[in-house]
């Protein structure tokens, strides 16, 4: 494969939730080592474009690749670390900080016992994101901010070439924000391709090589990022903070 | 120790440890990933093969088995692919179940209500050699996917999205915890009962996670509890008379009670722990000082 390739290529991405079409032909593309953010009003469907690429949304036309094969013969997740949104769903029994980022290290060996090396990779992901010395304590005893780092070692501990975030940024305290920029910086650093999907480009502008603007399913810039701040200047901006961001914030996607 | 004396015991107690182990392994799954009540729903479906091994003359703990597995994959059907109007598809499923076991143990010549209520409330003490034989295979497949498989179902319970992300065979999974769960409400039968099956999957569970903070651990503790509770049940009904799933049932809340009266002042301290934890995380990274240079790896 070379190296020119893109990680991630969408053609004529379309798709519906329902009876609504929510994509209409979406061209995206995320060069090998390339920082690239998708933004967008609420409902403007970059949530649903990452959910397609990943293949938990079926398209009703166009293609996806991610590493040059289509996604649908796709198996080599590993490759692919994966940070959703957190919700406020969560499991029913507790769950330590070092076995939900253990989970992660499934892609590398699905079945089997876990070696010494997939222990190191599961102790480096909290390394990664400042929670070692949490690894021992339940994920209900973080902030917001606490638990979607532990999403991010998550996706790290595959030791991932292609970082896929959805919102990695809501409702995160300005600690916590700080700590994720300098994780994702490492990774970058270290020539792994990153696909965001941000509201606001917010501690994370400078990392970011391009930005691709959605609205109603639609491309209506892909280029450097937009010289005002993010989304809130663009046309159609109508979210409503749910939080202060420095909230901590207990939603539970894990707990 | 008389109460190990008789043959009837020993296979009761055999029973009724392997029930205590084997439904709490199941049922933290299901606990985890908010199905507390599926046991209960797979219960009633079983009953139809409950009536339907009266009625074709061939073991009903056998066929129990085949029509709870069969209802209990259409549920896991129903649940993957129709998310609308899903509660009303399973509420059907259950009661088409039920009604369907009664009506078909009355057309059997063999059946009768009585039989019918030592399935639906266990009946320990007419555990036969044949039964014990069916309950030990059962119970060895639902240890062997419950632990050998725990890595890949934590996941997979825990945030199903993320584990197919991560391309574990998600649905194969599902339907596997959906078969074992199936497996164990055949295997609880014939000592809680198939209506309190489901009490003994969840509540020894509900009981553990009161005092633990790790998945493992809340695992441990729940088939620590499990075990505990169906042998002091069945010993408790050898010297009183009193129905042994049912007591079972009421000693596993009894010890839910306790544990979450101990575990109250634990919360409260723990809380504050984790508190200081992060007000010492936040003094302690001081975010503007991580560079990549820093003495992180990568």
């Amino acid at each position: 494969m070379s190296d020119d390739q893109p990680v991630i290529s969408v053609r004529g991405a379309t798709a519906a939730l329902g009876a609504r079409p929510v994509l209409r032909g979406v061209d995206l593309t995320v060069g090998r080592g390339e920082v690239v953010a998708l933004l967008g009003a609420n409902g403007s469907g970059k949530s649903t474009a990452v959910r397609a690429i990943i293949g938990q949304v079926p398209l009703t036309g166009g293609t996806i690749e991610l590493f040059g094969t289509e996604r649908k013969r796709f198996r080599d997740w590993a490759r692919v670390g994966y940070v959703p949104q957190r919700t406020t769903s969560s499991a029913g029994v507790p769950a330590t900080v070092r076995e939900v980022v253990a989970s992660g290290r499934l892609a590398r060996r699905r079945f089997g016992l876990p070696t010494k090396a997939d222990r190191a990779a599961v102790h480096r992901a909290m390394e990664l994101v400042g929670l070692a010395d949490r690894a021992q304590d339940s994920v209900t005893a973080l902030s917001g901010g606490q638990h979607q780092r532990v999403l991010i070692a998550r996706a790290l501990a595959s030791e991932p070439e292609l970082l896929i975030m959805d919102e990695p940024m809501a409702g995160v305290d300005l600690g916590s924000q700080e700590i994720l920029a300098a994780t994702l910086r490492e990774q970058v650093a270290g020539g792994t391709s990153v696909l965001l999907v941000l509201h606001e480009l917010g501690p994370l502008e400078p990392l970011i090589d391009r930005a691709v603007v959605l609205r109603d399913g639609c491309v209506v810039h892909d280029g450097p990022p937009p010289e005002a701040v993010g989304q809130h200047a663009l046309p159609g901006h109508d979210h409503v903070h749910p939080h202060a961001a420095d909230e901590p914030l207990r939603t539970g996607l894990l707990t | 120790m008389d109460f190990l004396e008789p043959a009837f015991m020993q296979r009761a107690l055999l029973a009724a440890v392997l029930v205590g182990i084997t439904a709490p392994a199941v049922g933290i799954y299901l606990v985890q990933r908010r199905q507390a009540l599926m046991g209960d729903g797979i219960g009633h479906v079983a009953m139809t093969g409950v009536g339907l091994g009266f009625l074709l003359n061939s073991s009903p703990v056998w066929m129990a088995t085949l029509v709870a597995v069969a209802g209990s994959i259409a549920m896991e059907l129903i649940r993957a692919y129709g998310k609308t109007r899903g509660d009303l598809a399973l509420a059907l499923l259950f009661y088409g179940g039920m009604a369907g076991g009664v009506l078909l143990i009355n057309l059997s010549s063999t059946g009768s209500n009585a039989n019918l209520s030592s399935y639906l409330f266990g009946s320990l003490s007419t555990v036969s050699t044949a039964d014990i034989t069916a309950i030990s295979v059962l119970a060895a497949f639902v240890v062997l996917v419950t632990v050998g498989l725990r890595r890949q179902l934590f996941a997979v319970s825990q945030d199903e999205e993320f584990a197919r992300v991560t391309g574990l065979p998600v649905r194969a999974l599902n339907l596997l915890v959906a078969v074992t769960a199936a497996v164990t409400v055949t295997v609880a039968m014939r000592v809680v009962g198939l209506l309190l099956v489901s009490a003994l999957m969840v509540v020894p569970v509900a009981a553990a996670q009161q005092l633990s903070k790790s998945f493992r651990a809340t695992f441990v503790l729940a088939v620590a509890t499990g075990i505990t509770v169906t042998l002091a049940g069945t010993v408790t009904s050898y010297y009183q008379d009193v129905p042994p799933g049912a007591t079972i049932v009421l000693y596993a809340i009894g010890i839910f009670i306790v544990l979450t009266l101990l575990a109250t002042p634990l919360a409260k301290r723990r809380a504050k722990a984790a508190a200081q934890a992060t007000a010492d995380c936040d003094t302690r990274c001081v975010p503007a000082s991580r560079r990549p240079t820093d003495d992180v790896k990568v």
